[in-house]
């Protein structure tokens, strides 16, 4: 955590990256840091501002083709999302977000060059992959299951240098099989919009990796009342 | 008053609309406008511009406030004679279809089209008056993005010679219009900015200071509108206020009037007859009406996306508030929507939610810190509130589900 002691969230380009809900991912961080006691600063940096570099979590949202490819450019140009990571910041991000921290990925059918934070490439899939989606996360995360939405028409291929988020059981995610990826502090997810609202601990396991401490357990009665009613959506 | 004579095949096809419709109503599977206007569009896939020959039409569209602009105008133009319409919110060609063929040779139509379908239903109805109300984001599992949807209606209107109406306040509407070689501007508002910070020209920021705006990278900016919104009432063309004393409630409900007029004033309606017969209009299929049960006097009003909350919550009194959301097919199946929505203004009030996915909005308010009470049907609501006022805000079929428990209030 920064020297200030506060707990610094920046949103990276809400004018180029977020759709449906995005926000909702920076709303559940400081609300559950707030319910610790963590003071919070949550910015907002948009595309044409320099990215901070002394944040703790950057998240990054979805995106149409275009938008999605400026904001790449303009990240590589930026430089900051790199100083940051190399600071030991965390990132979290999703469907185009997470697409755009490999190596590179396809917009308006045009291989674009990603910020190689994460050994993964993305093209375009047969079809649009829409729906719920849920997997067993990667045990070394010591998490329960991921429960989310997708809505994306990217297929990803992990490299060996990252670890799938999660074994899909339901939906599709990266191509049927592994769902996300995550290496070091940093990890994506094709669970768009407000993943972290049906993951609190994963929102947890963020603030963990940012704050370096165990963080005092909260009254998740009723996150946990929507994951088992998605859970068992998927399940029947 | 046209007589032309429909070509056999459409005749045909139209009493098959009315008979199919009819039978669906008797046998009590819907209002049958729509399994109607299918029968009949099968017999004669050019029935809807059979029928629409010969009338002069409006057509309304946008994401928000179609149903009601489109019931205001319909009380505008009645002045002039007989107007057809699409009243229940049927608003694909099939729909339009059957309200044409049940209304049987009118003068006027006035149809609200679904924004996906506006091209289509400008090539069938040759229209004389469009007006595009907003664009915003809708059900984003199956609606185009936004800025792809004000591409469409941009590249629809540039092909045709047609008298438009338009929002002068949405950036996206003004970009989609703006090619047309005739528009109105009316200033209806944009209470939501969130899809539309990015220019659909260019793709710089769009800059916003009080009602202007403009593009910080090109020429595109707000037009000088021809009719404002003001205070209670309506600015015309000439600079005269008119006030404007609706039984629907909120500013976005004076904003659907101003359109009405402005579409009505193409047609020669003075503005004082408009809207006289537009202060009669009570409720919209069950919107704003006020119903009585059990001691409690409900309103329903009816929001689809994050837009149409953050009216709604505009709307609505400060008094109990029931939320109800589903997202069964035509709601959209993605909840994510909840979090692009701020309901602070209903913080304090006695908030009750229900709905198939009541537990989305439980979590959606707990992290907004706004205490709410959940109920697991309308029934129990009634139930926890005090005799009095209850506000109930609810999605597509959250609603239909509780219009149903109060006997289809319309
Ligand atoms: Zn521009």
């Amino acid at each position: 955590m920064s020297t200030d002691s506060q707990l610094r969230l920046v949103w990276v380009y809400p004018d180029l990256l977020s759709t449906y809900g995005d926000r909702g991912n920076l709303l559940i961080l400081a609300h559950r840091a707030g319910l610790r006691g963590l003071p919070v600063a949550s910015v907002e940096v948009r595309s044409d501002q320099a990215l901070p570099v002394d944040g703790d979590i950057y998240l990054l949202g979805g995106g149409e083709d275009g938008p999605q490819s400026l904001a790449s450019q303009r990240l590589l140009a930026d430089g900051g999302l790199h100083r940051a990571v190399d600071r030991g910041a965390v990132v979290f991000a999703v469907c185009a977000g997470y697409q755009l921290l490999g190596n590179s990925f396809y917009a308006k059918g045009t291989e674009c060059r990603g910020l190689e934070l994460l050994d993964l490439t993305s093209d375009r899939g047969p079809s649009r992959a829409v729906g719920e989606l849920a997997g067993d996360i990667d045990s070394r995360l010591g998490l329960p299951r991921l429960t989310g939405f997708e809505n994306h028409g990217g297929r990803t291929h992990l490299g060996p240098e990252v670890y799938p988020l999660a074994r899909v059981t339901t939906g599709i995610g990266n191509d049927g099989q592994t769902e996300g990826a995550w290496r070091g502090k940093i990890l994506g997810t094709y669970s768009h919009g407000p993943a972290l609202a049906r993951n609190p601990a994963l929102a947890d396991l963020l603030l963990r990796w940012a704050t370096g401490s165990m963080l005092p357990p909260v009254d998740d009665a009723w996150p946990d009342a929507l994951r088992k009613e998605r859970l068992s959506a998927v399940a029947s | 008053m046209t007589t032309k004579k429909l070509p056999m095949r459409a005749k045909l096809a139209t009493s098959a609309t009315r008979s199919a419709a009819a039978l669906s109503r008797a046998t009590g599977r819907g209002d049958g406008s729509v399994i109607g206007g299918r029968i009949g569009l099968m017999i004669d896939p050019n029935l809807l511009a059979e029928l629409a020959s010969g009338r002069q039409i409006v057509l309304i569209s946008g994401t928000n406030g179609k149903t009601t602009t489109t019931r205001l105008t319909t009380a505008a133009m009645s002045v002039l004679g007989n107007v057809a319409t699409n009243g229940l919110g049927a608003n694909m060609p099939t729909g339009h279809t059957s309200a044409l063929a049940k209304a049987g040779p009118t003068p006027y139509a006035v149809l609200e089209v679904d924004e996906h379908y506006l091209d289509q239903v400008l090539d069938a109805t040759h229209p004389r008056v469009v007006a595009l109300l907003n664009l915003s984001r809708d059900q984003l599992d199956r609606a185009k993005e936004v800025a792809m949807m004000a591409a469409l209606w941009r590249e629809s209107l540039a092909k045709r010679d047609i008298q438009v109406v338009a929002n002068a306040d949405d950036p996206m509407v003004t970009w989609a219009a703006q090619v047309a070689e005739h528009v109105t501007w009316v200033a209806a508002g944009q209470r939501w900015h969130d899809d539309s910070w990015v220019c659909p020209e260019c793709g710089a920021t769009i800059e916003r200071m009080g009602d202007a705006w403009w593009c910080s990278g090109c020429t595109l900016h707000r037009p000088v509108p021809q009719w404002t919104v003001q205070h209670d009432g309506v600015v015309d063309p000439t600079g005269t206020y008119h006030e404007v004393k609706l039984q629907l409630p909120g500013r976005v409900n004076r904003a659907n009037a101003a359109t009405a007029l402005a579409v009505a004033a193409h047609f020669r309606v003075r503005i004082a007859d408009a809207l006289a017969r537009m202060t009669e209009v009570k409720s919209i299929a069950g919107r704003y009406a006020m119903v009585e049960r059990d001691g409690r006097m409900i309103r329903l009003l009816l929001s689809k996306n994050p837009a149409g909350w953050l009216e709604a919550f505009d709307m609505a009194d400060n008094v109990p508030t029931l939320l109800a959301i589903n997202a069964r097919d035509p709601d959209g199946l993605d909840t994510s929507w909840l979090y692009d929505v701020d309901f602070s203004p209903l913080r304090g009030r006695h908030v009750l939610i229900t709905g198939d996915r009541a537990m989305d909005l439980a979590v959606r308010l707990t992290v907004n810190g706004i205490a709410f009470q959940h109920v697991p049907s309308f029934g129990r609501a009634l139930a926890s509130v005090p005799p009095g006022r209850l506000e109930v805000i609810a999605n597509y079929t959250a609603f239909q589900d509780i219009r149903a428990e109060l006997d289809r209030v319309n």
